[in-house]
């Protein structure tokens, strides 16, 4: 494969209109999985959470979890989605080890949530997303392949199945097609991801973690010449596992299709793969013909009838929604809109809260997780979330500081330790020996020492100088490294010679 | 209108279906298929576009289950069919999968 | 011969509760019966002779103990191979399935279980009961006690045969168009398919999952009524189950009163394509309804034209969806492809299904997927789906001038064995009066009507009534079977050839 230099980002989006779409699949936190009574834990031992009915032995059948219906019907309202009367689950065939009935029990024509609406901020506008859909459907086992060099299925001798997964509840997501985004396309992109993800947690239907995949996306891109033309030939990008690979996956496509058309060529309506290590998306395997679900109505489970009672009830339910929880909590923390903007967009709401409520003052946890956190997740290419510290270690490291026990710099360094699972921060600052000394007399011996090292500074200091202060400082600061409380030193220092 | 099915019809039917048809079954499925189906066509003659179809015979709805764990199956339970079984896992044969 | 395997269930019953037979005993009778003739039926594809003992044993001693059992206890069943019964074989009659061994039970097999009923072993059937005479079992057919070169009936010929040729007092059967019905039809048994939703279908392996019913096979009314509340219910594992009470089944035999009663006769099931035999007997049952005070009034169903068609498209969608789980990968048969060294896992599903499944399998997994495919889907199913509505739209009109409807169950008696099996059409001629019945979820029962004239074979009469009123085909039944007993001064079934026991 030859290697095109492509149209830069800008250049395209200059040339062209990006519409997108976006797919996301939210799987619930139900107890069980949505036909059966097996365990939805995460993490356990292969094929340990099966039954006949996940399984797909032959005679086993399905049965509707009713908290799976009720969190669709939640997610759907919170959508702001007309709430089906009745509804259907539909079989969707096709083979696929991984799927171990060969066809997958979902929703078609009859979905149970349609035409909603949300509304994302990003940079000080709102776009309003249409939802097209949300409805109800299985999760595939896992596979894992073995033989081949990469751990992945090319080039793989066999394929190892794990059904513990199969048969978890999934509601997927789909949105309408999103115009008028126009550069900010992938942002919005990302920017809609992360508020899917905000709702659900605010819903607790899902723990929404990317990285253990109960919340994927896959995303659609075409390009037009402009708003006013139909829309282009569009590709779906699968395994986007972050809302940074929602971004780059889209600007990477965008610019991608843009280099297709400015060279005279038509883009290839396609599945895609993005691989987060280069950088790019690949084509899935081409197949000789489109596949054919052959979607026909469940024949093992009844209708989805949801009463106007039971949907008003579960309206009730709601939570309050994003922008309104984001006014109150801005009002109550007294941040600046640029603050909220800046910590919202990091993803750093439901930590700054959690951070509080373990007792950090408001404006101490958002300098925390929008400052100094927020760039080491960008470092690390992880999400915020993600970072080994939680909510309450952050508090825990501010009480330090105000206690008086850790300054700034020390501080980061506990940051280090915790991240590096040496331990919790009590046990970081003992283990690196990172508390301040607050000791008068091991202070008052390099206040001395300090002194005596530089008699010029002293006298200056003598006659009235008190900015000169600040030397000394830096140097029994240098001496202490670092683990000296400035204020103590500067007072110390001022005492001794006579301010 | 008899509806015509040919061999490569029969042919693509089998592979969207996983069979492996061999030559001569291909040979004589596609008349047997073509008689078979015009006998069933009648079918949409008679099927006005305003009458409801029956999915299911008997007409419940809102049958659920509580969000509760139920023993399932251990893992050798699980594996005793399998025709392959590593790590606790459904050993398959390579698959050829959704990337090129 | 054993004269204790020539009983019905409910003698037996008496025997057993008065204490002048054991249940290991009638049990140890039938299988020396299995021994001794099923090599020539071959109606079994296993016999589970310790587990059958075992439970008869257990049942024995409960009852010494003083224990309340239920009315069938310890009375042995022979249970249709499509069945899931934990630790033991379960093939559908196929290949793909060979040696497989469920980890669980059917709920059917459950509540047998539960009631004690010792399971003899599972018997023999069209593949994934697809067929009308056991000829597609992969394990080869069963032969009909009445003639040992005729077909049994199918799919569920295995059960018919077991219970016509004593080799089980009472059997579970399974009935997607037919399958319990018209097999009891040509071996002179009874067959009952209750309501659709009846009897939980968990653990039935799916052909069609919305036609689907398991139902009971005996050699009386009686028998029948006390299996059918064995085994009937709501099951909160069943989402298709019926969450309501039995239908009175047991209470319409004792109490078997015709006088008032409103039957059907349908024109369009009897006529040309029925052997004359076959009709005048049927003509003969309808004399004795009308003489126990019946009124006989004849309604026209004008869609069950129709109904063999969209039977034929809607198994085949249904069935090529449920047989897509068979594929190598996690049981049952796999088969690698010839001449390829390292296959994928689609080639070997290929090759596997290839194998594993026969030549009706296959052409209606082909078929289905076709019906269900885009672009023929409106057509095809989607018609097949609105026709069915347009089947019960005219049963319930018939329901409203009339109680129950009769017709002969099969248009003609047991054909030789491959005389059809190579004329997929003629042969799914076999099911014309049954299907209706099915596609619109009501109760149908089989009962003798006699023997055919022509060929001194048994015929059928089948019953219909409405969803949820099982108990009017047993009350129709109980009356028919005890003027029809009158008239041939004994069972039916006494009038067939003795089996040739083998050395």
């Amino acid at each position: 494969m030859t290697v095109t230099t492509l149209v830069s980002y800008d250049d395209a989006v200059a040339q062209f209109d990006p519409v997108l779409g976006l797919e996301v699949h939210v799987e619930l936190n139900t107890v069980s999985k949505m036909f059966c009574g097996c365990s939805t834990e995460f993490g356990a031992e292969p094929n340990t959470q099966v039954c006949p009915v996940c399984l797909g032995l032959p005679g086993a059948l399905p049965v509707a979890n009713e908290s799976a219906v009720e969190a669709a019907i939640r997610i759907g309202l919170a959508l702001n989605c007309s709430i089906a009367e009745w509804c259907r689950f539909a079989r969707k065939n096709y083979f696929y080890p991984d799927m171990p009935k060969n066809f997958q029990t979902s929703q078609y024509d009859e979905p149970i949530a349609f035409d909603g609406w949300t509304e994302v901020e990003l940079d000080g506008e709102t776009y309003r997303i249409e939802i097209e859909r949300a409805h109800m459907e299985e999760d595939t086992g896992k596979s894992l392949h073995v033989g081949g060099a990469t751990g992945r299925i090319h080039g793989a001798e066999r394929s190892l199945l794990d059904y513990n997964r199969a048969g978890v509840p999934l509601i997927e997501i789909v949105t309408k097609p999103i115009e008028g985004t126009g550069a900010k396309a992938p942002e919005v992109a990302r920017a809609y991801v992360t508020h899917l993800r905000e709702l659900m947690a605010a819903l607790g239907v899902s723990d929404v973690r990317m990285e253990q995949g109960s919340l994927r996306c896959d995303a659609n891109v075409s390009l037009r010449p402009d708003a006013q033309s139909e829309y282009g030939l569009r590709t779906e990008t699968k395994n986007v596992n972050s809302l940074r690979s929602v971004e780059r996956a889209l600007r990477y496509e965008i610019c991608r299709q843009a280099t297709v058309l400015a060279d005279g060529g038509r883009v290839t309506q396609e599945t895609r793969h993005w691989h987060e290590d280069t950088g790019v998306t690949t084509p899935g395997r081409s197949k000789e013909e489109a596949e054919d679900y052959r979607y026909f109505p469940e024949p093992d489970l009844v209708p989805i009838a949801p009463s106007r009672e039971w949907v008003d009830e579960l309206r009730a339910t709601l939570p309050e929604p994003p922008a309104v929880r984001r006014a109150r909590l801005q009002e109550a923390w007294g941040f600046s809109d640029l603050e909220m903007r800046d910590a919202a967009g990091a993803g750093a709401l439901p930590l700054i809260e959690a951070t509080v409520e373990a007792g950090a003052a408001p404006q101490a946890a958002r300098k925390w997780w929008s400052g100094e956190l927020a760039r080491r997740a960008h470092a690390d290419g992880v999400e915020l979330a993600e970072l080994s510290i939680t909510p309450a270690e952050v508090a825990q490291i501010q009480a330090m500081i105000d206690a008086g026990r850790l300054n700034d710099k020390l501080a980061r360094q506990v940051i280090d330790g915790v991240l590096a699972d040496e331990g919790s921060p009590d046990e970081v600052v003992t283990a690196r020996g990172l508390e301040v000394v607050s000791d008068d007399a091991a202070l008052g011996a390099a206040v001395d020492q300090a002194i005596a090292d530089n008699p010029d500074v002293a006298d200056k200091i003598r006659s009235g100088k008190v900015a000169a202060a600040g030397a000394l400082i830096g140097v029994v600061m240098k001496q202490m490294r670092g683990q000296a409380d400035a204020a103590r030193v500067r007072e110390l220092i001022l005492e001794r010679l006579g301010q | 209108m008899p509806p015509e099915i040919s061999r490569a019809d029969v042919a693509r039917l089998a592979s969207l279906a996983r069979i492996e048809l061999t030559d001569e079954e291909l040979d004589h499925l596609a008349p047997q298929l073509a008689v078979i189906l015009e006998s069933v066509a009648k079918v949409s003659e008679v099927a006005d576009a305003d009458v409801p179809p029956t999915s299911h015979a008997v007409p419940l709805s809102n049958v659920y289950r509580a969000d509760e764990l139920r023993p399932g199956l251990t893992p050798e339970e699980a594996l005793a069919g399998a025709p392959e079984v590593e790590d606790q896992r459904f050993a398959v044969p390579r698959i050829l999968g959704e990337e090129a | 011969m054993n004269e204790l395997i020539t009983r019905s269930a409910a003698e037996l019953a008496e025997l057993l509760a008065a204490g002048e037979v054991s249940s290991v005993e009638v049990t140890q009778a039938h299988l020396d019966r299995i021994a001794a003739v099923d090599g020539a039926v071959h109606a079994f594809l296993q016999v589970d002779a310790e587990g059958a003992l075992r439970t008869a044993a257990d049942v024995d001693a409960r009852r010494a103990a003083g224990e309340t059992l239920a009315p069938l206890a310890g009375i042995p069943i022979a249970v249709k191979d499509v069945l899931a019964t934990k630790g033991i074989p379960t093939t559908c009659g196929s290949k793909i399935l060979e040696g497989w061994v469920p980890p669980y039970d059917a709920t059917v097999v459950k509540r047998l279980k539960e009631a004690g009923l010792p399971i003899l072993g599972k018997t023999n059937m069209d593949e994934f009961a697809m067929g009308s005479s056991t000829e597609h079992s992969a394990y080869g057919p069963t032969r009909n006690p009445w003639d040992l070169d005729r077909i049994p009936g199918g799919s569920g010929g295995g059960s018919a045969a077991a219970v016509a040729g004593y080799l089980a007092p009472l059997a579970i059967g399974t009935d997607t168009g037919g399958s319990i019905r018209q097999p009891s039809a040509v071996t002179g048994t009874i067959g009952v398919k209750p309501t659709y939703g009846g009897v939980s279908r968990y653990g039935l392996i799916a052909l069609a999952s919305s036609l689907d019913q398991a139902g009971p096979v005996t050699r009386t009314i009686l028998d029948a009524a006390l299996l059918h509340e064995t085994i009937a219910g709501h099951d909160p594992c069943d989402s298709t189950s019926i969450d309501a009470p039995v239908p009175p089944v047991l209470e319409a035999v004792r109490n078997a009163d015709l006088s008032g009663l409103r039957v059907g006769v349908v024109t369009e099931l009897r006529g040309e394509g029925y052997q004359p035999g076959i009709e005048a007997r049927f003509d003969d049952a309808l004399k004795l309804l009308t003489s126990a005070g019946a009124e006989i009034v004849e309604v026209s169903c004008p869609h069950f034209v129709y109904g063999l068609a969209t039977y034929y498209l809607i198994l085949p969608s249904e069935a090529s969806s449920n047989l897509a789980k068979f594929d190598a990968m996690r049981y049952g048969l796999r088969v690698l492809p010839d001449g390829i060294s390292e296959p994928t896992a689609e080639q070997v599903m290929a090759a596997t299904r290839e194998a594993g499944f026969g030549p009706e399998v296959k052409r209606r997994i082909i078929l289905g997927t076709y019906a269900l495919s885009s672009g023929y889907w409106d057509a095809y199913y989607g018609s097949a789906q609105k026709v069915r509505t347009l089947i019960r739209r005219d049963f319930d009109a018939a329901y409203e001038k009339v109680d129950v409807l009769v017709s002969p169950t099969a248009p003609t008696t047991a054909f030789p064995i491959g005389a059809k099996v190579d004329d997929p059409l003629a042969m799914y001629l076999n099911d014309i009066a049954t299907i209706p019945a099915s596609l619109a979820g009501m109760p149908g029962l089989s009962l003798p009507s006699g023997l055919a004239d022509e060929d001194g074979l048994p015929a059928g009469i089948q019953v219909l009534a409405p969803a949820m009123a099982d108990d009017r085909l047993y009350r129709v039944a109980a009356a028919l079977e005890s003027m029809l007993l009158e008239q041939w001064g004994g069972p039916l079934l006494s009038q067939a050839p003795e089996l040739e026991v083998a050395r």
